[in-house]
């Protein structure tokens, strides 16, 4: 043991290839308390944690995952950076993939740095005949090695034990042929493959991956995962929340109503405008009415619902099929397949779909889906929203404004894959074996996205509704509805209150199609209306994220080509309608 | 028998013999377990020059076109005639 070895361990580092089920040892490893960081100067997010080891509480970082320590990529140069920070590595192994897995585990031998290596999945090696020797591969690596299971947790607590008896045998370093060398001997005296009978979700597996079967899979998917959306979102809304809405908040806010005098400042801020001398939780606006119900009553059943399904499918491992499936026809809008999924993450809300950016590499392509998904892809909230207020005038116009969007999806890619310079580049993606989703994994990161969802939605709503309220106090709106009614009346058709609702879309798309509510709007007005504010610009977190990921320059351009978007496809709707 | 994997049909087995293309790219494709002296089964190709899916070692893979057609695979096959 040299100094390093005995010294206090403060800093551990979790290092792996990516999809190893580093995160799910991580949360195993750490308690509830969890930061999400952004590497200094960087985009690269990585979590950190504290364990407990004997009596000392270390740090865990889960470190980006990672193929080698050659740094690639822009989150291998942070993992390669980390590693000289750390006093502790746990190297995660995927032990279906050992070869490959032990690349990075031999460099990570030659550093100075002392180690214990986790054979993670442990589980799924039984049944794809796959036998390790866990003694010899220990042996012969000269560091402790422990099966595991993030999952299930199953053998969590022996790397625990480990920890202390970490060791660096500090090889010699090798070239990279070299190095898979030494791994072929290694795999060759450790490892032992039989056959076995494929099991059911192989068999899944397989259909889904072949080009016709899986189309028609995707699609099944697809419609079933929005009809399950619908039936639970609808169902929490009259089963629980109307109930609650129109039961017990209504005769308090009509005593708080009483209590203010129906009239006044307070009262137009808390309770807002009466209806007939009525509250009404759609139109009247003020905080305590709109303000809560909006984001609770409408929006929240069908986030629930949403995030739910999402969950499901992600942890059974079926969105990097869907990817390759969608490869050929991302291809036309000059994406490859795997910008399907922050497009379906911005389904739910734009601000974790445009974090997800990062996972494209290229300047090109990362501006295409940005700027997509952010003039095309409503999320959730919105989505609610429109089926709440559009809905309720026929299901053929939910039918327009979405098929609208759709159009403008494809037509815009199309269009920027034509004019922008460059080439789609192409998939390149590991596709994981299918899963049985965890419950308690599934409801965790269920509550973390709600728990997100509240704390982004509650304030820029309330807040949103507080502004209008005070802008309509002062008769700014009047003022801004008098200079923007040319374009409000002359192209789109709308009159001209409807400036309102746009300058509330920038802080938060749901409230400002609950403003067009209020507006008395015909069905074409409330179809243009909705189809524009989901089009003309992101609302101001997706923006900030933006401009982030893309750098202010190429987010004006984005936002630039957005606003023009909406100017045309009003005025077509306006026509044509 | 040396063929590109675009050129094998779905089902069959072969070894990696060769990549082409840069540095980078060949590192990315072995990072993922494609190198040469590897096993490989093609699984599906997508229609219109698709992604190509392959099973390398325990893993799926998939990869687009152009990517497939660097990789050269001898590949198990009769030769015909």
């Amino acid at each position: 043991m040299d100094n390093k070895d005995r010294r206090e361990i403060k800093k551990i580092l979790l290092m792996g290839n990516p999809n190893v089920g580093k995160s799910a040892v991580f949360s195993r490893l750490t308690g509830a308390r969890v930061i999400i960081s952004n590497y200094p100067g960087t985009t690269v997010e990585f979590m950190q944690g504290v364990m407990k080891v004997d009596h000392t509480r270390p740090t865990v970082i889960d470190v980006p995952g990672t193929y080698s320590l050659e740094a690639t990529s822009r989150a291998e140069e942070v993992a390669v950076k980390m590693l000289e920070e750390g006093d502790l590595v746990i190297n995660i192994i995927d032990a279906t993939n050992l070869e490959r897995n032990l690349y990075l585990t031999l460099q990570l031998l030659q550093r100075h740095i002392p180690m214990v290596v986790a054979l993670n999945m442990w589980d799924d090696t039984k049944h794809k005949g796959i036998h390790i020797d866990v003694q010899r591969l220990a042996q012969i690596l000269g560091v402790p090695v422990v099966p595991t299971c993030g999952l299930t947790g199953e053998g969590i607590r022996q790397l625990i034990e480990q920890i202390p008896r970490a060791r660096s045998p500090k090889k010699p370093p090798c070239s990279s042929e070299k190095c898979w060398d030494e791994i072929g001997l290694i795999i060759g005296e450790v490892q032992k493959l039989t056959h076995r009978h494929h099991t059911l979700l192989e068999r899944l597996e397989d259909l889904s991956i072949k080009p016709f079967w899986g189309l028609l899979v995707a699609a099944a998917i697809v419609f079933f995962s929005f009809w399950i959306i619908r039936f639970l979102g609808e169902g929490l809304i009259n089963g629980v929340f109307t109930p609650f809405f129109t039961k017990v908040w209504l005769p308090l806010a009509y005593k708080l109503s009483a209590f203010l005098g129906g009239a006044g400042l307070m009262h137009h801020i808390l309770i807002g405008g009466l209806v007939n001398g009525k509250i009404d939780f759609g139109v009247s606006f003020g905080l305590l009415t709109t303000g809560l119900y909006v984001p609770l009553g409408m929006v929240f059943p069908y986030i629930f619902s949403f995030y739910l399904v999402l969950g499901l499918w992600e942890d059974f491992g079926y969105l990097p099929r869907f990817a390759v499936l969608m490869d050929n026809l991302m291809h036309r809008l000059g994406l490859h397949g795997y910008a399907i999924i922050p497009m379906i993450l911005g389904l739910g809300c734009n601000v974790p779909g445009a974090l997800a950016m990062r996972l494209l590499e290229e300047r090109r392509e990362k501006f295409i889906a940005a700027t997509l998904m952010a003039t095309a892809v409503p999320c959730m909230a919105q989505i609610a929203m429109i089926v709440g207020l559009v809905g309720a005038r026929g299901g053929q116009y939910l039918g327009i404004v979405f098929g609208t969007l759709l159009l403008v999806l494809a037509v815009k890619g199309v269009l920027l894959n034509k004019f922008l310079k460059g080439r789609s580049p192409e998939i390149l993606v590991e596709i994981p074996p299918y899963r049985l989703p965890q419950l308690v994994a599934v409801v965790k990161k269920l509550g973390m996205r709600i728990l997100s969802f509240l704390r982004e939605a509650l304030p820029f709503v309330l807040g949103g509704i507080l502004i209008i309220n005070i802008l309509h106090a002062f008769k700014i709106i009047d003022f801004l509805a008098y200079l923007f009614s040319p374009i409000l009346r002359n192209i789109w058709g709308l009159p001209k209150e409807a400036i309102s609702a746009l300058i509330i879309g920038f802080l938060r798309k749901d409230v400002a199609i609950g403003m067009l509510g209020p507006l008395n709007l015909t069905t074409k007005q409330l179809v243009i209306g909705s189809t524009i504010l989901a089009i003309y610009f992101p609302c101001v977190a997706t923006f900030t994220v933006l401009v982030r990921e893309l750098g202010v320059k190429d987010m004006f351009k984005s936002a630039t080509l957005m606003v023009i978007t909406s100017v045309i496809v009003g005025g077509i709707l306006n026509l044509v309608l | 028998m040396i063929i590109d994997l675009t050129r094998m049909k779905p089902g069959e087995c072969g070894t990696v013999v060769r990549l082409e293309g840069g540095s980078g790219f060949i590192m990315r494709l072995q990072n993922l377990g494609i190198r040469p002296g590897k096993r490989i089964a093609k699984v599906s190709a997508h229609f219109l020059r698709g992604p190509i899916t392959v099973q390398v070692g325990a893993a799926n893979l998939a990869l687009g076109f152009g990517m497939a057609s660097k990789v050269m695979v001898e590949v198990d096959r009769k030769q015909y005639g």
